[in-house]
């Protein structure tokens, strides 16, 4: 069953949604990653979505895409969510930034990028934001092991 | 003594700067930030006029290591995220999980955990009015609030076992009912906070210089507030009145009679007068629950959600199987992913678990509200004084535990 | 300090121990590094339920060259490894480190990437006080050990160049 939202995002762009669904009363829209941007303004411009909640990432290893991007958004006015995911390969870990619509995003996808390694284009200061710069690798991914430590400075003993 | 180097922001540059500006470090450890935060700024004489914000201080890898363990024993990370108001995290986790698993709790369960939650919320405002206080030098108030915080730390320890770090929720469920004279001793330890909020508000609301300290400093228009994610007092200081108790009442805070306040200005002053309301609201609350308990079990029936009860144990092949499954391999949700988030001292605190279907979350990501407040107060701060940062700072109150995790 | 160090143990020596020792253990300058949750237990202990002050350590001194006990409270992590490094040896002599928290004394249960397995990896510590906050009460404790360890130091242990 969708509900209203997802219809209309379906309408609009048949072409960039791979699937709706609605899960204990989450409802979600899965998009290809090239039509991120147009589907994000949209979102914002049209349907009412100020308020971008949360923007991360989910890496699930074995399968093809391998990364996916999970944004979650409110409506101020409405109080309506909605959460839009698209898939991203590991070999082309490139997306859109949301940073010109919403400005919190900004940091969300710095840290999207410290965690996992996918970048975002257009985005005005792409840095580390968690760990610190000279450290190697991204720690959220599934083949970083939990307990590889990389010092900053020698330890004594 | 080895110097390590880090990435300034791409757009300046320590050999461009203009007439008289100097590069400053408000570093990692600083006597009046509480929590660490470095703040590199470009300062023109006392004015700020470039400010970039530097976290990951106390990133202790918290999402990584969720996916390590089951999901009961996620819970004491959580106490640690937001380390004032650890039972909303605890209770914003269980709820995630309960959600994933399309399972109810009981009604008691219910109650008390709205009754913990809102104790919580008050000593998040303390802590965060008595330690701005104190950065601003009313020393006096931060010994009274702090004084005051004691008393909801002894009666959330009477409850749950611990002052701060309780890990009260289990999914289903909590790990105790609440002492037989835990009505009593609240109506005591909120006279107490009450008098000290008093005189706390006497001495700082209409205080000359508390005033012109933080009426007009880090201001924040509407609209910025929500390009920027703000949610929580620092959003509803600029007059949008969201708050997730409201919003989508969670838990049963639908049946009960309290109020949201809303500033108007945006500014720190604002902050502080909605926290300061807002303590009054949750005691409002805790009131009304107390009067509504009412009683019955504490978790949830099922076995394969949580721990049977030690008699069924010992008697019965089922329980003792469930107990060791549960123990060892975790409650197991089945496959999906969820959202929910519950209102925190700071602004909505977000869960959004994905499962696949074993004990042990593949991924458990905590949407931090002091996260995109940090992120706006490079905007904040721009402009004003050095020692506006201060009282920003406070007023956002971020917490080490939830930014970084 | 320099000058009865020319006189080596002796009769004056051990009484300046005393005098110069019981100043130093009833005066303590604390430098608190605060990272995490251990700090609302240190706010605790520095308010007025739980009071520091009548041990006389109740005024923290924010600039390492002014203080004398550092209270490493909270984790340690690999990105604040070298700012505590800087803060520790920055401090004059004497001073002591008390480790408060499991987070750092060994790292807690943060047993992975981003957290040093305890301070000890990096400056040495006098005293650690386990707990997941410890209680004030712990803290009380720790700083009467302290206490006891400083009265048995001696003006020869310390030679200043």
């Amino acid at each position: 069953m969708t509900t209203y939202l997802q219809e209309t995002v379906k309408t609009r762009f048949p072409a960039a949604v791979l699937e709706t669904s609605a899960f204990r009363g989450d409802e979600t829209v899965v998009i290809k990653k090239e039509a991120l941007k147009e589907v994000a303004a949209f979102l914002k411009d049209e349907l009412g979505f100020d308020l971008l909640m949360d923007l991360t990432a989910v890496d699930y290893l074995p399968r093809e895409p391998r990364f996916e991007l999970v944004c979650h958004f409110y409506s101020t006015r409405h109080n309506y969510r909605l959460r839009l995911k698209c898939p991203v390969g590991a070999d082309d870990a490139k997306v859109d930034s949301l940073t010109p619509l919403w400005a919190g995003a900004n940091w969300f996808e710095r840290e999207v990028y410290d965690m996992f390694g996918l970048k975002f284009e257009g985005h005005p200061d792409l840095r580390r934001l968690l760990m610190y710069d000279g450290f190697e690798g991204h720690p959220l991914r599934k083949d970083y092991p939990l307990k590889k430590r990389q010092p900053r400075i020698p330890h004594r003993d | 003594m080895q110097m390590t180097k880090t990435e300034l922001p791409k757009n300046w540059s320590l050999e461009n700067l203009e007439d008289g500006r100097l590069v400053l470090n408000m570093g990692p450890s600083h006597p009046a930030m509480h929590g660490i935060v470095r703040v590199l700024l470009t300062v023109d004489g006392e004015r700020v006029s470039d400010a970039d914000v530097e976290i990951g201080y106390l990133h202790r890898g918290f999402e990584k290591t969720c996916e390590n363990v089951t999901y009961n024993q996620c819970v004491p990370y959580t106490d640690r995220l937001n380390y004032v108001s650890p039972f909303i995290n605890n209770v914003g986790f269980a709820l995630a999980v309960e959600k994933l698993m399309g399972i109810e709790t009981p009604v008691r369960t219910q109650y008390i955990r709205v009754i913990m939650s809102e104790i919580s919320r008050i000593t998040d405002h303390l802590t965060c009015i008595g330690a701005n206080a104190m950065e601003l030098s009313a020393f006096t108030v931060y010994f009274y609030l702090i004084n005051a915080r004691e008393a909801l730390y002894k009666l959330g320890d009477s409850a749950a076992g611990g002052r701060i770090t309780p890990a009260y929720t289990r999914v289903g469920g909590l790990t105790r009912d609440l002492p037989p004279d835990f009505k009593k001793d609240a109506a005591e330890a909120f006279k107490l906070v009450r008098k000290n909020l008093a005189d706390s508000d006497k001495l700082l609301t209409r205080n000359r210089i508390f005033y012109d300290r933080l009426h007009n400093t880090g201001h924040i228009s509407k609209e910025d507030a929500i390009s920027l994610s703000f949610t929580g007092p620092a959003l509803r200081s600029t007059g949008v009145p969201l708050d997730v108790r409201k919003a989508t009442p969670y838990l049963v805070y639908d049946r009960f009679d309290f109020d949201i306040p809303v500033g108007s200005n945006g500014d720190n002053y604002d902050r502080y007068l909605v926290r300061l309301e807002e303590i009054q609201q949750s005691m409002r609350i805790v009131e009304q629950a107390l009067a509504q308990l009412p009683d019955g079990p504490i978790n949830h029936p099922d076995f394969n959600v949580s721990l049977p009860p030690k008699e069924e144990v010992y008697g019965n092949i089922e329980a003792l199987m469930a107990h060791f499954k549960l123990t060892f391999e975790g409650v197991k949700p089945p496959k999906g992913e969820v959202y929910q988030a519950v209102e925190g001292g700071n602004g909505e605190v977000g869960f959004y678990i994905v499962s696949d279907g074993t004990g042990r979350p593949w991924r458990l990501r905590v949407r931090p509200p002091s996260f995109a407040l940090t992120g706006g107060l490079a905007k904040m701060i721009k402009g004003g004084y050095i020692a506006d940062i201060v009282a920003t700072f406070g007023q956002i109150n971020m917490i080490g535990g939830e930014l970084e995790r | 300090m320099g000058l009865e160090t020319l006189f080596g143990h002796s009769y004056l020596t051990t009484r300046l121990d005393e005098a110069v020792n019981w100043a130093r253990k009833y005066s303590f300058f604390n430098y608190p590094f605060v990272t995490a949750c251990c700090g609302m237990e240190f706010m605790s202990t520095f308010a007025s339920t739980y009071d520091i002050a009548r041990f006389g350590a109740e005024y923290p001194r924010f600039s390492p060259r002014q203080a004398d006990v550092l209270f490493v409270v909270g984790t340690v992590n690999e990105k604040l490894a070298p700012v505590l490094k800087r803060v520790y040896d920055q401090m004059c002599e004497p001073k002591w480190v008390v480790s408060f928290g499991v987070c750092a004394s060994s790292g807690g249960f943060y047993d992975n990437y981003a957290t040093v397995q305890g301070i000890d990896k990096i400056i040495p510590v006098d005293i650690y006080i386990p707990g997941c906050p410890p209680r004030p009460e712990a803290v009380l404790d720790a700083l009467i050990k302290l206490q006891a360890k400083v009265s048995k130091e001696s003006v020869l242990d310390r030679k200043y160049k």
